[in-house]
């Protein structure tokens, strides 16, 4: 895209937050060796999973000018309904049905949002807002209430898929989850698609000026209603890798995770007022939100304090973003 | 003989009960430089939107390049080579400059995905085209105006334009700039691509373009060659009016200025200047863009606060108000001290479009209406907007309204009102008729100087030659931060003034 | 429509938008009311009913107030139910840590009352905090909130570990459960709160510069109204309404807890969003907020005694939300084109 120059490189967010997430883990690994064990390693990885997933769909949704809270609320809807349903014709298959269908119930919720979205020209965050609300609601009023434990083989099986695996001297066991590969294969299939297709560039052309958008021959309506599916799809898919890999489908779950993961995207340098912000980014202010999470109890602190931490973080980073773009702005404007 | 472009005849356009357009033709030829001039409200806009395909004529004959179009779409003028560069120029602030030159073919074409060579080589051919070079790695959000105006044009230009309209494409150019944009044009002139400018300013009208037609009330009441017309001509054309009968006079006593300024300075954006200001005077400040006026008006404003600037940059030199120096450090100092000022931005920076009128009225001045228990007077704030709204002419049905629903000269009125009311002792003014139809206007000037013979002392910030030379009189020409002409406005002719700008910049290069 | 705007009563204009809105709005309510009523007679229009119901629902008018100021001046305040039960939990430690056992009643309730006082000054001091992040620094509100929200919900957590802390004083469940002249003191407190702020919004400078500000900040900075003060002043009060309305929670339920009533802030939206606040500023009534209020309370008694689960009501908030913003957008869409 650009040549970058040497000078470009130092201005860019990815750079400095890799350098943040370098000197981070070198401060922690410092006071505690215990974080360089293969063990917490790999523990941290596979954190940034779902996360990561969620985080990639909310990208898109904020590139685009818009916001989306409702993720969470229709990945628990889907891998509930996704398991009950395959519990229900004991199902023994492949692993892909189960994807398949809590991708598509995600994709379906994230239709009804963009279809509300264009029709009645609604706020975003208060359109999210209802449907996150109603689906959950209604799934955890008509839909049950239960957690189901013996999730469906298919999805056992999954959730013991290691690319790496390694028994230590003291017997414990080290792996490695397979699922992190979803979250790399879906990150550079959205860096790609962000990068090198017309579609891609639309959505950061919609999230720059929508009339101008239109005036060029973007169909802004139909980029929306790829977008919001596209999230609800990516929200499908996590929520059934997150059952999976706790075993555990509890309809409960997942509740008020959008504050995290959305403070994850605007750390990873995507603009709140649309079309600006990377994959490489967003995956960096994953990452980060993951380490300090998890980081903690390795420093001594208790996980008790996580969210002070947590908050301190957003804050700081916010604030220094704004007070950067002021001071570049016409100086001396009061 | 060339080809004519765009042939319109006899358009009509109403919108519900208000006629907008009557039989108003046009005709536009191969590589022509054509001006359409009017006032604000005089449907120039309007016909634009339907050379261009967004609005439907109501009746009348279209042809765009000798073919005859009964309905027109947009696609079809797009078809057509008929490329609008809007007043924000449609581009994407977030992208680069290579990718909003490309956005537009790509899009067109159909392609899925991007080669990042093929989007740079139609950058680097766009900005060829137009005899341009620049960076095209940059983001268009860094551009300086008259940059993103050269993105815009090339853009059009490779998108196979073969008639450019331009909708005023001088407000926020700079002298230099607009050279360069005329020297663009003549070179676009000669590759055959006619250029159509939507525009009310003088001195460009005359300088480029080789036809004008002039509309005025929806009609058109004046066509023909540029050099058969002369300022006062087109003046009278687009107006109704002759406006030089009508010059400013001050007869008051240079004593006891109700402002004045001593060597003010402001590092960056102008030093030393000296200026008094008496009651009753009407003074014009104008200069090119760049040359320190709206930084000027708006120091003295408060609203360039000595303490937010990164650069460490100082105020120095003083304010008088009636003798007595002060300090100016924010917008309520300003208040305080008898100051106002009206913007030029009005939408951004003067009216809240969507309050109603009688809060825009008293937006600046509601604690001066609490009564004893700390409550606003609602009877005493009803009493004062209607009283207003009489003496200010405003034409509005009902006060409880959103002021979006006024004119723009009537929303001007209704800013002149909110400060004037607050018993102001000095008015700035800055770019008072923009976007101000023609009756209004007038009818502003004539309350401008019924304010002046209330005491109090206007400067009126402007770059409207005629404006200033009809209202002031005196008039203070600013270069590059500093006061270069002081002139008595009494015998002054425009082409004398304009003049006197430009040798200004001549001065100032060297 | 404006026919009946006019006749409307003036205790009504006095507090009201005087729009369409709010008309709208009360027939929704007093349709919500009917439903239950004919739903469910026997329990929902008893007056042990009603008594319960104006208990139940002023913690939740209060914070929407709250929210109403932040979403007027154009922005948001995610992190009022953090405040509300910060607060709440260090009055709960003051009670348990500082105050001395045995203590003669009237002494317990001067107690009390500096207790109240420590309330407020925490409500106003993450209010500044909120305010100076927002004005000062010019982080987006939502981003400042929702960072706030963390910080406070997460010192709760760290002072009670996550248990919810009990030791009140018999004296403190008054504020919560007593009843002054036969209203509840919560209802009191909320009404009193409602009416003083109507009349800040509607007959005071203060009131007509948030609405300004709202509308558009920059025009509001060129007509020489604070803005920065106006909106620290703004999330200050804000603060302090979240404190009242924790101490009025934790009065009733007898506990201070840092994760209590998580479901407020949405809540608090829908509540705003109803009553008529515009999203992105500029315009709101605060007696929109008690109609609006009244009407979730119905749907909520209401679906308590059809024994419907919680979730039920989500649900119904969730579509409720959505309807009441798709008809504004046909209602305001017709009077636009007028």
């Amino acid at each position: 895209m650009n040549t970058l120059s040497k000078n470009r490189l130092f201005q860019r967010n990815e750079f400095w937050l890799l350098c943040l997430l370098i000197v981070l883990s070198l401060t922690v690994g410092a006071v505690n060796g215990a974080f360089w064990s293969a063990n917490n390693l790999f523990s941290l990885f596979k954190s940034t999973i779902v996360t990561g997933i969620f985080a990639l769909g909310v990208f898109l949704v904020i590139v685009s000018g818009g916001i989306d809270i409702s993720f969470p609320a229709f990945a628990v809807f889907s891998f509930y309904i996704t398991v009950k349903f395959l519990l229900s014709i004991k199902y023994t298959g492949t692993i892909l049905l189960p994807f398949l269908m809590s991708m598509t119930f995600g994709a379906c919720l994230g239709l009804v949002n963009a279809l509300l979205l264009s029709s009645f020209q609604l706020a975003p965050l208060i359109v999210t807002l209802g449907t996150g609300s109603a689906v959950t609601g209604f799934l955890r009023a008509f839909v049950g209430t239960a957690t189901l434990s013996n999730l469906p083989q298919p999805l056992i099986d999954f959730s013991r898929w290691n690319i790496y695996k390694k028994t230590l001297a003291d017997g414990s066991i080290v792996s490695f989850s397979g699922a992190f590969l979803i979250l790399l294969v879906l990150a550079i299939l959205i860096h790609v698609m962000m990068k090198r297709t017309t579609l891609g560039r639309g959505i950061y052309a919609i999230g720059g000026d929508e009339v101008a958008a239109k005036r060029v021959g973007f169909n802004v309506k139909r980029l929306r209603l790829f977008v919001y599916s596209f999230t609800g799809a990516l929200a499908g898919i996590a929520g059934i890798i997150h059952c999976s890999l706790i075993r555990l489908a509890n309809p409960r779950d997942l509740e008020g995770a959008e504050m995290e993961v959305i403070a994850a995207v605007v750390l990873g340098g995507a603009s709140l007022t649309g079309g600006k912000g990377s994959v490489a980014g967003t995956l960096l202010g994953v990452a980060l939100i993951v380490l300090i999470k998890g980081s903690l109890i390795l420093v001594g602190v208790p996980s008790d304090w996580q969210k002070v931490v947590i908050g301190l973080v957003l804050i700081t980073a916010t604030g220094l973003t704004a007070w950067r773009s002021r001071r570049s702005d016409e100086g001396g404007r009061a | 003989m060339s080809k004519t472009l765009i042939k319109l005849t006899d358009i009509d356009k109403s919108f519900g009960a208000a006629s907008v357009l009557r039989k108003v033709s046009l005709q536009l030829d191969e590589g022509e430089i054509h001006c359409l001039a009017g006032e604000n409200g005089s449907g120039k806009s309007t016909l634009i939107k339907i050379i261009s395909g967004v609005y439907r004529h109501d009746a009348g004959r279209i042809e765009l390049g000798g073919r005859h179009y009964p309905t027109l779409r947009p696609i079809d003028a797009i078809r057509e080579g008929v490329q609008v560069i809007y007043q924000d120029f449609s581009l994407f602030p977030n992208l680069t400059v290579a990718e909003n030159l490309a956005l537009s073919d790509q899009v067109e074409s159909g392609r899925a995905w991007v080669s990042w060579q093929r989007v740079e080589a139609i950058a680097r051919e766009s900005l060829a085209l137009i005899g341009v070079d620049m960076d095209t790695s940059r983001l268009v959000e860094e551009l300086p105006v008259s940059g993103k105006q050269l993105v815009a044009i090339a853009r059009a230009v490779y998108c196979n334009a073969r008639v450019i309209i331009m909708d005023e494409p001088t407000t926020t150019l700079t002298d230099r700039e607009i050279a360069s944009l005329f020297a663009l044009i003549r070179r676009l002139k000669e590759r055959g691509i006619a250029t159509l400018f939507v525009s009310h300013k003088m001195r460009e009208m005359l300088d480029i373009t080789e036809r004008i037609t002039i509309l005025r009330n929806g009609e058109k009441v004046a066509e023909g060659r540029t050099e058969d017309f002369d300022e006062a001509g087109i003046t009278r054309a687009m107006t109704g009016r002759d406006i030089r009968s009508d010059r400013y006079v001050w007869n008051g006593v240079r004593s006891d200025p109700v402002l004045e300024l001593r060597d003010f300075t402001r590092t960056g954006d102008f030093q030393g200047l000296n200026l008094s200001l008496y009651k009753g005077e009407i003074v014009g400040i104008t200069g090119l863009l760049g040359s320190g006026r709206t930084e000027l008006a708006e120091t003295l404003f408060g609203l360039r606060n000595t303490r937010e600037r990164p650069g460490g940059e100082k105020n120095s030199g003083k304010i008088l108000r009636n003798g007595r120096e002060i300090k100016v450090r924010s917008v309520s100092d300003a208040i305080a001290e008898g100051i106002a000022y009206v913007p030029e931005d009005r939408l951004t920076e003067g009216i809240f479009a969507e309050q109603p009128i009688e809060r825009n009225l008293f937006a600046n001045s509601y604690p001066r209406f609490k009564n004893a228990l700390g409550l606003l007077d609602r009877a005493k704030l009803r009493e004062l907007s209607s009283a207003l709204i009489r003496a200010y002419n405003v034409v509005a049905s009902n006060l409880k309204l959103p002021i979006r629903t006024l004119s723009g000269g009537n929303q001007q009125k209704v800013m002149l009102a909110r400060w004037i009311s607050t018993g102001a002792e000095v008015l700035l003014l800055n770019g008072p008729t923009v976007g101000v139809d023609v009756g209004a206007r007038f009818e502003i000037y004539r309350k401008l100087r019924e304010i002046a013979a209330g005491g109090v002392g206007i400067l009126l910030f402007s770059d409207e030659l005629q404006e200033l030379i009809s209202n002031c009189n005196r008039i203070f020409v600013i270069n590059r931060g500093r006061f270069t002409h002081e002139l008595d406005t009494g015998a002054l002719q425009e082409d004398e003034l304009s003049a006197l700008l430009g040798l200004s910049l001549e001065e100032a290069i060297q | 429509m404006s026919k009946r705007r006019e006749g409307g009563l003036e205790l009504r204009r006095f507090l009201g938008s005087g729009d369409s809105n709010l008309l709208q709005l009360s027939l929704i309510t007093l349709a919500t009311f009917i439903l239950m009523s004919v739903l469910v007679p026997d329990t929902f229009l008893t007056v042990r009913n009603m008594r319960s119901m104006s208990f139940q629902f002023p913690e939740l008018g209060i914070l929407s107030l709250a929210m109403m100021l932040a979403m007027l001046t154009g922005g948001i305040d995610l992190s009022l139910v953090g405040m509300a039960n910060l607060s709440s939990v260090i009055c709960a430690f003051t009670f348990v840590k500082l105050m001395p056992k045995d203590l003669p009643s009237d002494q317990v309730v001067l107690f009390i009352v500096g207790v109240v006082i420590l309330a407020l000054t925490l409500g106003l001091l993450c209010g500044l905090i909120n305010g100076i992040l927002i004005a000062t620094l010019h982080i987006p509100p939502i981003l400042a909130t929702l960072g706030t929200m963390q910080v406070y919900t997460g010192a709760a957590i760290v002072m009670t570990r996550g248990a919810a802390v009990i030791g009140f004083p018999e004296q403190y469940a008054f504020i919560g459960n007593g009843s002054i002249a036969g209203v509840g003191v919560p209802l009191l407190i909320f009404l009193v709160l409602l009416l003083g702020l109507a009349l800040i919004l509607r007959r005071t400078a203060f009131g007509m510069h948030l609405v300004l500000i709202g509308s558009n900040a920059k025009a509001a900075r060129f007509a020489g109204i604070k803005v920065r003060r106006h909106l620290i002043l703004t999330y200050m009060t804000g603060g302090a309404l979240a404190s009242i309305a924790g101490l009025i929670m934790s009065s009733r339920t007898n506990a201070a807890k840092a994760d209590y009533g998580t479901s407020y802030i949405l809540q608090s939206i829908l509540v705003a969003v109803l009553g008529g606040v515009n999203p992105s500023g500029g315009r709101g009534a605060a007696v929109g907020i008690l109609v609006a209020v009244l009407a979730l309370q119905f749907l909520s008694s209401g679906f308590s005694m059809l024994r419907y689960s919680n979730f039920a009501k989500e649900f119904v908030w969730g579509l409720f939300l959505l309807l009441i913003m798709i008809v504004n957008y046909f209602t305001s869409g017709e009077s636009r084109e007028k």
